[in-house]
């Protein structure tokens, strides 16, 4: 994020003289809270549905559970426009692409929301091959909501713990948030679809496993399962 | 073409002897126990199948199917379920083989264009070479993907072993994350040898230029200031969920649309050849999510088909399975027409006074089943567990709030009041609105003989006019004894798919006051009549169960060798079929029309790309 | 006439504007009670029907499934304090459909064979699809599907593999979440116990089940007149366990030292509290079982 509009480390220079070890505190601490106070109120979610989740989070938003009362239904459709990413549903290696894609288009501050068993670690489908084992491997998330799918209620219950972690954060340099810092925030390298989804982030490992010359184990040959001798003794 | 069947009075068991007697050197009765049908000579399957299409009615390719029969014989086999429409009856089977190594068997998209994306599906997931398929490409994965992941001999990242349940959970089940056990921590599986170094991936430009659609965006002059080609989704608030379509515009007219999917394709079937027969049942209900219970019904009766005389499915259990399904399908058809609306642009309104309803039959579902979406309900012979005494709860968290309610006479009020006053109120509010009518009369229309050729099934089917409905047709549980009319409509536009689906309601209403009594009627009575063993086998053999779900034909394709998980697992997925028709029906409207058509449609991704 | 549908369908909307106030009139100046509540979530509803998250919570039918526990004895049992009722047959990771459930069979340290009791139990939540199997299959009525879903966390490589002590939770906690279910499952085990529990004592000459976590020394007369869990399932779901007020610490403490409650009488257990529904006044409080958090 650009710092020209506000230089924040102005507000860290007050004429008085402060002791060095508060110069971050005195004059955020208040604005902070203000200031934490309108964004947790304000959340505007990504209009951005995956799976079965994504109707708990449409039961959510309608009129029995109201998201309303939080200050988040306004559901945006772009990336640009919006703070929290609520990634409702299991996220597959086709959709992961797009998915990193919209995270680096959102605008600092961002949150991202693991809606679900899915989202959060792959959940039922995650021996899948076409499955992504939760949506952390590649972008960070702030809050998991466990349950498969959480009911509209559990949902409402992770959306108060994420604003619950925003008015914890303060402005203050070096503090808990990363976007006041100086320069803007690196973006995640986007995945690439090969043989299998590529994680450019692993351009290191590929050479050394390349020079083993072997497929990727699966999990049964890493462990020393025989698959053979196992399905014969059935 | 129905006037020229030959012999409409033969059933599907005596096509399949008329096929014999006509064709003695290409088709040969299947003989394998517990199978049925026929199995084509694949030199011979167009020639064959065009008979069948054409001398003996069977006119609607409901299912195309592969599987692999590693170590069975060791050779594919495609699997295709045609119907007569809309005369109803048994389906006749033919299968077509084919070896392992170089699968390769005739495209029957000349003669069932509904084959199109099932033949894609099984080239993606098998490997298996359609000769003649105009546009033969991976349909649920990517291009470039390793291997054909449904062959019995292809092995995922996580694989631990052939069949569920795995050795290491117990007895000495000490607990690991699947991702602890790759080199990568994820999962992921790449070819011996891979690098990044020498690997260079599609382009997005060269993803588009090898669509159907023929376009080079590059270089090709043609794309001028007024012809475009846009994409839509897969995020996108109208592709209801991860879908996404490559549009070929000029000016704002479609010249064509090609749908791309596979963004939600959560390996269904894969998962569900490791897992116990009856392991599947949850998994069914995340296919189509907003019709769980219907999905479930599908799944037990295709495994109670082939458990034969070892289920006996008692009366209240039937009773119950139909006041489930139906009021699945009043869920369904709720959000359906909300979401029509939303895509519409009515934003939201009439979305959220539909939403308000099915919460009402969720209410009732979380009481019965245990959870709002996900039921689990259907057993292998009945269901989980009668209906409660009352809907109540308990307090537990803080500031819980109760609630307490006779079940049976929440049941008739919802059934005799709640519903029909809100279908009532819909009918009111939407039916005779200028603008519904001058945005859905005459956009995307569907035309009967296309719908069927294109194996489109449910209200989508119904609303071009021919009046095929499989609780009629082909009728299962105790929809016999149930007084409903089969609705349609003549037009095939986007209009009377939205009444197809509000009349859809009515009828179902009217089913449920008819269930109302048998209820209290048999109350008391057993739920269930299976084995409650946890580990059940089922006969070798094959089964096709099938039902009419909210969204169309659901059928279950299962194979079993005799042992505890199936063979082979596959869904019939309509919202997967029906879109086969999208591009016809886009073609010649305006952009902004495809998005309400897609709505017209009435997908669910979970099920698309399953 | 062109335009009459619009509006008709206006009208649709203004009257549904118009309903969400009549609730609003009606309750004018009354507090936001259950009564309300019930009569807002009721089918006979036309206005609002929304409920007010954290202040007012849609409490969970009996049935409902969240992320599976394991059934202890009551810490307080003056038998069988904290025993586990999971046997550690398995049963339950065959079952699971995607495979969460992960269990160490224990085994006995002198003989080295293996011991009804699971040394280890994990349940990985992050692939647990809430469908029930296990509580479903399990003979012993010793795991169950929970009902809290407030389980949002801010780290799920600490907080979403749920290990044996987070699981464990005790019998009674079972009992007041689904009093019906916890009824009917005692009637098919013919007793409170655990039905290997009821053998070992069947074989030490006791009565095979007790009626309720009573002592084997000093049965009390009133025991045997009103079992326990059986008075609960028919205990109307009041709205006791919200209103009633906390009692003293020290009374409660005292209440722990007795060893006494849930029997006799009609005791339920509602949230984190105690209470005696023949004798409403007297309200006792408990610690929580081990894993209830």
């Amino acid at each position: 994020m650009s710092n020209d509009e506000l230089d924040l480390r102005e507000l860290h220079n007050p004429d008085i003289p402060v002791p060095e070890e508060m110069q971050s505190n005195v004059a955020i601490t208040s604005l902070s809270s203000l200031y934490n106070w309108g964004r947790s109120r304000s959340i505007w979610p990504m209009l951005f549905g995956l799976a079965c989740c994504a109707i708990e989070m449409i039961a959510t938003a309608a009129s029995r559970y109201d998201l309303s009362r939080f200050g988040m239904e306004v559901m945006r459709a772009t990336p640009r426009q919006s703070d929290l990413m609520i990634v409702s549903g299991t996220v597959t290696k086709k959709m992961i692409v797009p998915i990193v894609r919209l995270y680096n288009q959102m605008p600092e501050p961002k949150y991202v929301l693991a809606m679900g068993a899915c989202a959060s670690g792959g959940g039922p489908f995650k021996e899948g091959y076409n499955v992504v084992s939760g949506v952390d491997k590649y972008v960070p998330v702030d809050v998991y909501v466990p349950g498969c799918p959480p009911t509209p209620q559990a949902l409402l219950h992770g959306l108060i713990m994420l604003q619950k972690k925003i008015e914890q954060q303060h402005l203050g340099v070096g503090a808990s948030v990363p976007w006041y810092g100086a320069g803007p925030s690196e973006s995640i390298p986007v995945p690439v679809l090969g043989p299998d989804v590529i994680d450019p982030r692993h351009a290191e490992l590929f050479r050394r496993e390349a020079l083993k010359g072997r497929a990727t184990p699966t999990v049964a040959e890493a462990l020393g399962l025989n698959p053979e001798a196992a399905a014969e003794t059935k | 073409m129905s006037d020229q069947v030959q012999n409409p009075v033969l059933d599907a068991s005596g096509v399949a002897d008329a096929l014999v007697q006509r064709f003695p050197d290409a088709v040969k009765k299947d003989t394998r126990k517990g199978y049925e049908g026929v199995i084509i000579d694949h030199h011979k399957l167009l020639e064959v199948a065009g008979a069948i299409r054409d001398d003996y009615g069977f006119n609607y390719l409901s299912s195309l199917t592969a599987v692999d029969y590693l170590g069975m014989g060791d050779h594919m086999e495609v699997v295709y379920h045609a119907f007569r429409v809309p005369t109803g009856g048994a389906p006749l089977v033919f299968k077509a083989q084919t070896d392992r190594v170089e699968p390769t068997i005739p495209s029957l998209v000349k003669v069932y264009p509904g084959a199109d994306f099932q033949e894609r599906e099984a080239y993606d997931l098998y490997g298996i070479y359609f000769p003649g398929h105009p546009n033969l490409k991976r349909i649920l994965l990517w291009d470039g993907f390793e291997g054909h992941p449904m062959r019995k001999d292809w092995k995922e990242a996580y694989y631990e072993q052939e069949h569920k349940p795995f050795d290491s959970r117990w007895p000495g089940g000490n607990v690991f994350r699947g991702e602890e056990h790759n080199p990568f921590g994820h999962n992921v599986r790449y070819p011996a040898g891979f690098n990044l170094d020498n690997f260079t991936p599609q382009t997005e430009a060269q993803f588009q230029s090898e669509m159907s659609l023929g376009v080079d965006i590059m270089g090709d002059p043609a794309f001028t200031n007024e012809r475009l080609l846009v994409n839509l989704g897969p995020h996108h608030p109208s592709t209801h969920g991860v879908f996404r379509m490559m549009v070929q515009l000029n000016g704002e007219t479609i010249e064509s649309l090609e749908p791309v999917m596979g963004y939600l394709h959560r390996n269904h079937e894969k998962i569900g050849e490791r897992n116990t027969w009856f392991g599947n049942m949850p998994f069914t209900d995340r296919l189509d999510y907003l019709s769980s219970m219907g999905n479930n019904l599908g799944y037990a009766l295709a495994v109670e088909k082939l458990l034969g005389s070892q289920v006996k499915i008692p009366y209240r259990a039937e009773v119950i399975r139909v006041l489930m399904a139906e009021l699945t399908r009043i869920t369904n058809h709720l959000w359906a027409i909300g979401f029509l609306l939303n895509d519409l642009g009515a934003f939201f309104t009439p979305a959220l006074y539909c939403i308000q309803t099915r919460e009402y039959i969720l209410d009732f579902f979380e009481a019965t089943a245990g959870s709002r979406m996900m039921c689990n309900y259907m057993r292998f012979g009945g269901v989980f567990k009668d209906l409660p005494e009352r809907i109540r709860a308990e307090a537990l968290l803080l500031n819980d709030k109760v609630r307490d309610m006779d079940t049976m006479q929440y049941l008739k009020d919802l059934i005799t009041e709640r519903i029909p006053r809100s279908i009532d109120e819909l009918d009111e509010y939407l039916s005779d609105s200028e603008i519904i009518a001058s945005r859905c009369i005459g956009v995307g229309v569907l035309p009967a003989d296309v719908a069927i050729a294109n194996s489109a099934a449910g209200p989508l089917l119904r609303a071009s006019g021919v009046p095929y409905d499989l609780r009629r047709a082909l009728p299962y549980s105790i929809y016999p004894e149930l007084e409903f009319d089969v609705v349609t409509r003549p037009n095939g536009d986007l209009l009377d798919r939205y009444f197809v689906r509000l009349d859809e309601m009515r009828e179902s209403v009217r089913i449920l006051k008819q269930i109302l009594p048998l209820l209290e009627k048999t109350k008391g009575e057993s739920i269930f009549g299976g084995k409650t063993s946890y580990s059940i086998k089922a006969p070798a053999g094959e089964s096709y169960g099938m039902v009419e779900n909210p969204k169309g034909e659901l059928g279950y394709y299962v194979v079993s060798d005799g042992g505890g998980n199936p063979w082979r697992y596959h869904v019939r997925a309509p919202s997967f079929i029906n879109l086969t028709t999208l591009g016809l029906m886009a073609k010649g409207h305006k952009v902004a029309d495809v998005v309400a058509i897609l709505g017209g449609i009435d997908i669910v991704l979970g099920e698309t790309d399953r | 006439m062109f335009g009459t549908g619009i509006l008709k369908g206006l009208g649709v909307t203004f009257r549904h504007f118009v309903t969400t106030f009549i609730d609003d009139i009606k309750y004018l100046g009354k507090k936001r009670d259950l009564e309300v509540f019930q009569h807002k979530q009721s089918l006979a509803n036309v206005g609002l029907v929304t409920v007010e998250y954290p202040d007012e919570k849609l409490a969970v039918p009996e049935r409902f499934r969240f992320v599976p526990f394991l059934v202890t004895y009551n810490q307080d049992d003056p038998e069988y304090a904290g025993k586990d009722w999971c046997t550690s047959c398995g049963i339950c990771a065959k079952v699971c459909p995607p495979q969460c459930i992960w269990i160490v069979r224990g085994t006995d340290p002198n003989t080295g064979r293996p011991k009804p009791e699971p040394e280890q139990f994990y349940i990985d939540t992050d692939i647990c699809m809430n469908c029930g199997y296990c509580a479903e299959y399990c003979p012993f009525d010793a795991i169950k599907m929970d009902h809290n879903y407030e389980l949002a966390s801010y780290d799920r490589t600490t907080a979403h593999i749920h290990d044996k002590k987070r699981l464990s939770k005790e019998i009674r906690y079972w009992q007041s979440i689904a009093p019906t279910t916890a009824a009917e499952e005692m009637e098919a085990r013919k007793g409170y116990d655990h039905t290997d529990v009821q053998k070992a004592r069947k074989k030490a000459g006791l009565t095979p089940s007790r009626v309720g976590p009573t002592s084997d020394k000093a049965p009390e007369p009133e025991v045997v007149a009103a079992p326990a869990a059986a008075a609960t399932a028919e205990a109307p779901a009041a709205p006791v366990a919200v209103q009633a007020s906390p009692a003293p610490a020290d009374k409660a403490v005292e209440a722990a030292a007795t060893d006494k409650p849930p029997g006799p009488g009609n005791w339920v257990k509602r949230g984190k509290r105690w209470i005696n529904l023949d004798a409403p006044a007297e309200v006792k409080k408990r610690s929580r079982g081990p894993g209830e958090e």
